[in-house]
Parts: C-alpha cells; sequence; structure tokens
C-alpha cells in the first residue's frame, strides 16, 4: 500500500530515526574520546581501544560469549528447525496445542522468570542425579539454546508457510518419499530462513545478560555480564570503545542477512511470476 | 570352520544399526517431533513446576533453602507441606505490593507512549515509496539486534548529570544547574521506550502493510475527509498490530530488571529487580519463586492473548 506521505508523517519517521540512532551515535563518538571522564571532551584518541586491547579479562569473556553463541545457535537452529517442521507440515498430533504454546511462550516470557526458573532446575537436577556439579558454560548454553530456539522455530515457520507445498507435492507426484522430499527439496529451500534463523539465535545469546547472570557460576563471565558489571557503577570510556566494536560487527552482520533475505524474495517474486505465466 | 562362512538367512541377523535406520525411517515424523518436544518440556516446562513447588514452601536452614513437599516418615507415611505464607507476605508487605504497582504503572504508561510514537512512525513507513521502505525498514531493525544492553547504556551518557544533554543545554544558556535525569523514574521511562519501541514499530508495519489502499480510495472517493478516513477505516482495521505491538511492549517491560536498575538507580524499584535482587543477596527462595508466580500470574493473561492472535496470523497466512 503505498500513498502520499503526508507532512506530519514525514516529521514523525525523522523524529523517530533520531531518537533511535542520536543515542547510539554519541556513543560512538564519546568512545575516541581522551578523557576519562566519558562526557567531558578531552580530544580524539583511540586510547580506550588500545586499553581495551590488553585487558586480559575483556579477551577472555569476548572468548566465552563467542563459544557459548556459536554452540547456541548450532543447536537452536537444528531444534527450532525440527519444531517449524513439526508445526506446519505435519498436520495434528497428540500434544500439538502444548508444544506451539511452549514455542511462543519463550518469545514472551520475561527473563527474569526464565532465569530464576532454570537456575532451581538445575540446582534440583544437581540434588537428584549430581549433575551440573559446577553451573557456568553448559548451563549457559542450555538456558540459551531453550529460549532462541523458540525464536528460530517462529523464522523458519514463517518461511515454511510462505514458500508452499507446491514443489513438495510436485516431488511426492514424481514418486519421491516423504522423507527424501524432506531432505532433497524443503530443506535446501529453507537455507536462507537456516541462515538468519541461526544468526539471530547466535545475537540473542550475545546480547543475553540477565539469564546468563542466574545461571552462571564463578568464573563463568560472559561478555554481557562483564559489561554489566562495570557500568553498574557508572560511564566508563573503555565500554563506550567495546560498544563501538560491537554496534559494528552486528550492522554488517544484519546488512549481509537483510541483503541475502531480499534475494530470496526477488527469486521466490520470480518463481511465483514464472509459475504464473506457464500455468 | 566353514560354518561361518554359511549364508545367513536374510532379514533374521541384519546389523543393529541398520535396523535402527529402518526404524528411523518408519517413524521419523515421530522423531522430529520427539526431539524438540522433550527439550522444551524438560528445559522449559518443568522448571516452571519446581518454581510453583518451591513457593510453596518454606525458608530453612539447607541445600536447597527450603523445606521439602513431601516426606517419608519412619513408618511409610508420607506427609505433604504446602504453605501458602509467602503469598500472604507478599500481599501483606507493602514493599511488594507497591513494587508491582509501581512496574505495571511504567510498563503501560511506556506502552502507550510506544503505541503514540510508533503508530506514524509505521504508518509513515508503510506509505513510503518502494526504494525508501526497505532502507526505512532496515534502520528500524537495526537497533533491534544491537545489544540491548548497550542501548541502555547510551542513555547513561546522555541524561548523566555531566552527560550530553545537560552540557548542550547548559552551553545553550538555557539551564544554568544541570537537571537530574539519569536515575530517576523519567529516565527508566526513556530507556523503556526507546528498547521496545521496535517491538512496537514492527507488528504495526506487517498489519499496515496488508491493508488494501482501495478502501481509503473509495471513502475519498465518497467525500470523506482524510483525518475521518483515517479514524473510520485505517485505524480500526490495523487493531491486530496494535493489540500484537502492545503485548509485545508491556509484557517484558513489566518484568524488566536491567533498565531500572542501571537507569533508575536504587531510586526506582520494579518488580524484576526486586526479584533478581532477593534471590541473589537474601536468598530467601521461597518468597523469591512467590514473587516470580505471582508476576506470572499477572502476565499469563496477556501471554494467552498474544498467542490466540499469533495463532490467528499463522492460521490466515
Amino acid at each position: 500500500m503505498y500513498g502520499k506521505r503526508s507532512r506530519f508523517l514525514t516529521i514523525m519517521l525523522t523524529l523517530g530515526l533520531a531518537f533511535f540512532y542520536i543515542p547510539m551515535i554519541m556513543l560512538v563518538i564519546y568512545s575516541f574520546n581522551y578523557s576519562k571522564i566519558v562526557p567531558v571532551w578531552g580530544g580524539w584518541s583511540l586510547r580506550w581501544y588500545n586499553e581495551l586491547f590488553q585487558s586480559q579479562e575483556v579477551w577472555e569473556a569476548v572468548s566465552l560469549s563467542l563459544q557459548i553463541a556459536t554452540l547456541n545457535a548450532t543447536f537452536a537452529t537444528l531444534l527450532g528447525t525440527l519444531a517449524a517442521l513439526a508445526m506446519v507440515r505435519f498436520g495434528r498430533f497428540k500434544g500439538r496445542t502444548l508444544f506451539g504454546g511452549m514455542i511462543v511462550a519463550p518469545l514472551v516470557m520475561p527473563e527474569v522468570i526464565t532465569g530464576l526458573s532454570l537456575l532451581v532446575f538445575f540446582i534440583s537436577l544437581n540434588e537428584l542425579i549430581g549433575w551440573p556439579a559446577q553451573r557456568g558454560f553448559t548451563t549457559i548454553t542450555i538456558a540459551h539454546i531453550t529460549f532462541s530456539m523458540a525464536f528460530v522455530a517462529v523464522t523458519i515457520q514463517a518461511r515454511l508457510t510462505g514458500m508452499g507445498q507446491d514443489l513438495e507435492e510436485a516431488a511426492a507426484d514424481l514418486g519421491a518419499k516423504p522423507f527424501k522430499v524432506l531432505t532433497a527439496i524443503t530443506l535446501p529451500r529453507l537455507t536462507p530462513a537456516l541462515v538468519s534463523g541461526w544468526l539471530l539465535a547466535f545475537t540473542l545469546s550475545l546480547d543475553d545478560l540477565v539469564i546468563a547472570s542466574f545461571v552462571t557460576g564463578p568464573g563463568a563471565n560472559t561478555l554481557p555480564i562483564l559489561i554489566f558489571s562495570r557500568i553498574r557503577l557508572g560511564l566508563r570510556p573503555d565500554i563506550n570503545a567495546l560498544a563501538t566494536i560491537i554496534i559494528l560487527v552486528i550492522a554488517v552482520c544484519v546488512a549481509i542477512a537483510a541483503i541475502l533475505m531480499l534475494r530470496q524474495q526477488r527469486r521466490d517474486l520470480r518463481d511465483q511470476q514464472l509459475a504464473a505465466g506457464e500455468g | 570352520m566353514s560354518d561361518a562362512t554359511a549364508p545367513e538367512p536374510p532379514g533374521a541377523n541384519r546389523p543393529f544399526a541398520k535396523r535402527m535406520m529402518r526404524k528411523l525411517q518408519d517413524n521419523w515424523r515421530s522423531v522430529i517431533i520427539a526431539i524438540p518436544f522433550f527439550w522444551l518440556l524438560f528445559f522449559f516446562l518443568a522448571p516452571f513446576f519446581i518454581v510453583a513447588k518451591i513457593s510453596l514452601a518454606e525458608l530453612a536452614i539447607a541445600s536447597p533453602p527450603f523445606t521439602k513437599m513431601v516426606e517419608w516418615t519412619d513408618s511409610g507415611i508420607m506427609t505433604i507441606r504446602i504453605v501458602f505464607d509467602n503469598f500472604t507476605y507478599i500481599f501483606e508487605d507493602s514493599l511488594y505490593f507497591d513494587t508491582y504497582v509501581n512496574s505495571l504503572k511504567i510498563s503501560v504508561t511506556s506502552t502507550i507512549i510506544c503505541l503514540l510514537f510508533g503508530y506514524p512512525v509505521a504508518y509513515a513507513i508503510v506509505r513510503s515509496g518502494p526504494v525508501a521502505k526497505p532502507i526505512l525498514l532496515f534502520l528500524i531493525i537495526l537497533p533491534f539486534w544491537t545489544s540491548f544492553l548497550l542501548r541502555v547504556y547510551a542513555w547513561m551518557g546522555l541524561l548523566a548529570d555531566q552527560g550530553t544533554i545537560n552540557n548542550l543545554l547548559i552551553a545553550l544558556g538555557i539551564i544554568d544547574e544541570p537537571i537530574r535525569m539519569l536515575y530517576t523514574e523519567f529516565a527508566v521511562f526513556v530507556g523503556v521506550v526507546y528498547t521496545y519501541m521496535p517491538f512496537m514499530i514492527l507488528p504495526l508495519y506487517a498489519n499496515m502493510e496488508k491493508l488494501d489502499g482501495s478502501l481509503n480510495e473509495a471513502a475519498a472517493d465518497l467525500g470523506s475527509r482524510p483525518t475521518n478516513t483515517f479514524f473510520k477505516v485505517t485505524l480500526p482495521l490495523t487493531i491486530p498490530g496494535i493489540v500484537a505491538g502492545c503485548l509485545l511492549v508491556f509484557i517484558p517491560a513489566t518484568g524488566e530488571y536491567v533498565i531500572p536498575d542501571l537507569l533508575g538507580g536504587g531510586n526506582v524499584n520494579m518488580i524484576g529487580r526486586v526479584l533478581f535482587n532477593e534471590f541473589s543477596r537474601n536468598s530467601d527462595w521461597p518468597v523469591a519463586a512467590a514473587v516470580a508466580i505471582v508476576l506470572l500470574f499477572l502476565l499469563v493473561l496477556p501471554i494467552m492473548v498474544f498467542q490466540y492472535y499469533q495463532g490467528k496470523a499463522s492460521e490466515a497466512d
């Protein structure tokens, strides 16, 4: 639905974008500030970047966060895809309503509740079977998989619904067994959605503070936990530098994902037009 | 010796792995359902029941620090012990009650502000040209992907006593003394609106994008003024988007922990913050569990409404 954009709408749009971006632009600018006190300008400098790269603590947190995020994204994509296939392509089955509820609930569940319940769960499990004796890497990864698989499932569900079932039906008509249809037709066509689902799960994990704080143990500081413990006491120039790097990396990743999605959409549109032209 | 080389009867002694593969191929659908289903059952649903159980226990000097619900006496009699003290305590203690009220006040107000400002922004994007639209959409989605924690931190820099806004106002000669903004309720409102605004705009956009433009044209042809058309045609048709957007802001904002902690300092109490501190500092687990259960009950209705709309939306597709 295109149409004329009134002056009021243009003003609101401009204000909205300014509201979104000015805080982040200021954050980036002040990361190049020489002064130790963040809002007092002391000239341009890369001092805080230098300091950041020399901090052992920061490197360890980055490494831990990246490991958790990678493992999480891979398992969440796997589990989320299975869940989406079950919801969209398998018709009715026993427990479908409960299943659907459990997929949507983590999307809106307040983080404090998810974090708290997983912590008491891990502690109870430890009492019962002696595992996990120590909380940290494994417990954070399990917690992240649990909530990010829901986000992946919703992404894949939308893609599965969007791409229709025509090709699958055609393959079945030509004699392909259902399992073959899944591996030869459905999964390859899902690839762009799988990539964006993986990236989504990856960033969700990198971004999570509250749930990780609940289920972590001594010594296992993820990057958000480290950042939070530092900024609780006020503004810190080294965190501005760290934030600038993170924002830059994420912006590049999102841009790549957006281009991939746009291409897929164009391809779909062309396929549809071709199909319509022949039919 | 020659017995060993005798041909095996077909099928009877197939290798185990092969039989498993066969079984997998026959039942692969159940396997696909079972893996994510049991994961969620185990790591998502079961933990809630444990929290519910703890909320009905009493504080005890033990590890974990609460009484057992079911106990067996020496003579083999089972005793079940359930106390509701934690819940009555929450409602009698004004700290908890006021904190719930305050959380709801902040989340409801922020939701309304998000709607008032997000609606025109979403509408402006829908009405943009085919070149501008994907770019604008990308600009709205980008903050949604960047670190939540860092977006809150960015506002600490703007709102601080010596922050960008105060410095600017002083430089312009509008004020002499810095205005206290960081560590006030105002800062919490700004933080909530800022971080949750994309959650309002995106569902509204998705809903408006599907609207039929010819309805507006028809209304205009019949002599309706643009304002009238908006309130009589467009607004009623975007109610599903409004509901989805409001719930996506309201539900997580109510349980918010990071924003009141960083932008509110110790001055603004929200239930997520109380819950977090209760658990990590006091370790009064039964009360903390009860606080979580009450919060969940407050949000169960909105969550169910959200699921209902989600289900309807996916059926419509």
